[in-house]
């Protein structure tokens, strides 16, 4: 009997439920079923099993033609514009990978519906018999968790996952500027692409030389920012200076103004007829223009002052915090023994600082190691340079992956470099998480 | 002669007061001149960027007035508020409740999902921007105001349930036992004990989602394409692309300060939250 009530379900969606005597809930499984067939049939599927259309996967519905997508990604191009039917390679791969997240989905009740009719039967044959309304009193309680993430959990997998999925898939494509649909079609080609950027010497070079500017402007420039804000703090909070309110709030506008606005005011001011070089020439410094933005050296220098210029300020709030809750009473035991303030520095601020802002520091060399938007719009990865692929001198590998697949339309090698990084940056990310106490305590 | 010992000892001290002073003064200039030469720019009446003084010689209202007239500077502004607003708002009810979850229950899956979030917030959103304009075109999103909300908000959820989960876990688990022993349900204990003792944290993630907005340009570069449909950071970026038509470095300065005043005020007014969140946010490694 058991089995029995488990396979209607499996069959009808509810079925089994129905039997069990829960009504409602059987009622509302029957109703996903519905939907889900109402989906496959209206896209496509009721005109070819009626005859209306013809009987190739292309024409079936959703979630079919999204599988037969996924595997071939099409077979049709649309040589010219006199081809009607045909397909488009990446509108079938992101069908393919959205039919097959929502059949997950889909199936992941089917699933549950089949094993909760024979639990409850089992229930039932024991003696235990319970209504669809107390069941759901019952599953509010006892599942109040796994509800209360779906909205969380469906916003994360449409929109983060999916997405990544998508943009990580293309590396086994042959998807770029030569194979754009929906005038040819694209093919997997497994790790080719992995291959071409190992042993092809153009590539390699670019992604060596880009990943050690990279690893160089994330430590120089989180260096510097924090430097300069250990130093202004400490400045601000010496003994004896006044107005210490004015200096702070000074010193925090370029962390509230929006990024891209100074970014881009820098930008022009660092221009070769702009501000900066009009003052130096004024001021018989120089007897020409610095190219400040257009040499590949001055260039990585300037993303770095910006860099700084914006990011000083939070480091200086931050640290005026910490050194504020800093005991005098250590200060006093520095001078009894005959300490100067350097040494006040040096033994009791900023060991102090440094262990209270590490988790901060870690934090800012990941995010200035993937700081798109400063380079983007400070110089555009440029000036360019010859020997790279389609990178300049200030290209991260960020915002290279970014022209790679906007500018040059190279999907399929951003998306192998993007891999690549992931299982870098996550595998250290990853192995650090897990050895933290939080997470095991969990 | 003890006084006199006193005086000189003094000098070093008086000498490095005033070196200090000097430091503070040069880095002010630093920090207030490209800021000053922002407002002179959308003041001035000459489309130039080779100025050196700041103040405009003819300050003229001029750049403000062709800004609002001839662009679609107010329409930009309107919808970035809408998604701003609605942003905040679903970005902090959807980030508080799961991080609840997550801090004060045990349940199947928790821990792989904590791990998976955290791999999650490694990459950059705007990486996968190919794949929201096609999942736009599929649900029939684009040039809609409410799919840049709903990116901001999911990708605001990886970040922020760390940081928020982080926080809860600080308060202590006896508040919540004494409720539900007094007859409370999980979502009481969540609106009633947790959320009101949550605010500093809740004001930190709502300025957040509520900034982004404001500043985000790849997205809605790719997801939106009529003009009156955009927000203000693709709309102002416009102004000043080398390749583009309308070049008007002058009203994209006006353009700038005309968003960088309440955002640099809402930065002012919320600095203790925004430094206190950031803080607390990294001591999940602890």
């Amino acid at each position: 009997m058991k089995l029995l009530v488990a396979l209607c379900s499996a069959v009808v969606w509810g079925s089994g439920q129905v039997v069990n005597k829960q009504r409602l809930k059987g009622f509302v499984l029957f109703l996903i079923q519905c939907s889900f067939l109402l989906i496959e049939l209206s896209t496509g599927t009721w005109n070819v099993l009626r005859g209306t259309s013809e009987a190739t996967f292309r024409n079936c519905g959703y979630f079919t033609k999204g599988i037969w997508g996924l595997i071939t990604l099409g077979e049709i191009p649309r040589t010219d514009s006199s081809v009607l039917v045909y397909d488009h390679s990446i509108m079938l791969l992101v069908g393919g990978i959205i039919s097959i997240t929502i059949l997950l989905i889909f199936a992941c009740i089917w699933v549950w519906n089949i094993k909760d009719a024979y639990a409850t039967r089992k229930e039932i044959e024991r003696g235990k018999s319970i209504g669809s309304i107390a069941y759901a009193k019952k599953l509010w309680e006892k599942s109040f968790e796994h509800i209360m993430l779906i909205p969380a959990g469906l916003l994360v997998v449409f929109i983060i996952v999916i997405p990544l999925i998508f943009t990580a898939i293309l590396a086994f494509t042959n998807y770029n500027a030569n194979t754009i649909p929906p005038k040819n079609l694209i093919d997997w080609t497994g790790l080719k692409t992995f291959g071409d950027i190992l042993n092809l010497p153009m590539w390699s070079s670019t992604f060596v030389g880009v990943l050690s500017w990279n690893v160089v402007w994330t430590l120089a420039a989180t260096f510097a920012a924090y430097a300069f804000g250990l130093l202004q703090a400490t400045l601000v909070n010496a003994k004896g200076i006044r107005l210490k309110p004015m200096w702070r709030s000074i010193y925090i506008l370029p962390w509230a103004v929006p990024a891209m606005a100074s970014i881009l005011i820098l930008r022009a001011m660092f221009n070769r007829e702009g501000a900066f070089n009009q003052l130096l020439l004024g001021s018989g410094l120089i007897d020409q223009a610095v190219p400040f933005l257009s040499n590949p050296h001055w260039a990585r220098v300037v993303a770095i002052l910006v860099n700084t210029w914006i990011s000083f300020p939070y480091f200086m709030a931050l640290i005026s915090g910490v050194m504020t809750a800093i005991s005098p009473e250590l200060y006093e035991a520095v001078e009894i023994d005959g300490g100067n303030g350097w040494h006040k520095f040096r033994y009791i601020s900023l060991p102090t600082i440094l262990t209270a802002t590490s988790p901060q520091i870690v934090m800012s060399i990941t995010s200035t190691f993937n700081n798109f938007g400063m380079i983007y719009f400070l110089t555009e990865g440029g000036p360019a340079n010859p020997n790279y692929q389609v990178a300049g001198s200030t290209d991260l590998l960020i915002s290279w992956i970014f022209k790679l697949t906007y500018d040059n339309r190279m999907y399929n090698y951003a998306a192998a470099i993007t891999i690549l990084i992931f299982i870098i940056v996550g595998a250290i990310g990853g192995f650090n998480l897990m050895r933290t106490r939080a997470f095991k305590e969990d | 002669m003890r006084k006199k010992k006193n005086l000189l000892s003094r000098i070093p001290g008086i000498l490095a007061k005033i070196l200090i002073y000097i430091e503070l003064i040069a880095v002010a200039v630093i920090v207030i001149y490209p800021l000053l030469w922002l407002v002179g720019t959308s003041l001035n009446s000459v489309n130039s960027i080779a100025r050196v003084n700041p103040i405009p010689d003819q300050p003229t209202l001029a750049n403000y007035i062709r800004l609002i007239k001839e662009t679609s500077f107010v329409r930009w502004f309107l919808n970035t508020g809408y998604v701003a607003v609605l942003t905040m708002l679903l970005s902090v009810l959807i980030n508080t409740i799961s991080a609840f979850i997550f801090a004060r229950f045990n349940f199947k899956g928790k821990k792989a999902s904590l791990l998976t979030i955290m791999l999650l917030q490694i990459f950059p959103s705007f990486m996968a921007v190919t794949a929201y304009y096609m999942i736009a075109l599929t649900f029939n999103m684009l040039n809609n105001l409410n799919m840049l909300v709903i990116i901001y908000v999911a990708t605001s959820i990886p970040t922020n349930i760390w940081l928020v989960k982080g926080n809860l876990m600080n308060l202590p688990k006896s508040i919540d036992e004494a409720a539900y022993i007094d007859g409370a349900t999980k979502l009481q204990v969540f609106s009633r004990i947790i959320l009101p003792l949550s605010i500093p944290i809740i004001t930190f993630i709502a300025l957040t989602a509520f900034m982004t907005p404001w500043m985000d340009y790849m997205i809605p570069r790719f997801l939106i394409n009529k003009t009156n449909m955009m927000t203000i950071a693709p709309g102002l970026y416009e102004m000043v692309t080398p390749q583009t038509a309308n070049y008007d470095f002058t009203a994209f300065c006006a353009g700038a300060v005309l968003i960088s005043i309440p955002i640099t005020l809402l930065y002012m007014l919320g600095q203790k939250y925004l430094i206190a969140g950031l803080a607390s946010g990294a001591n999940k490694g602890e």
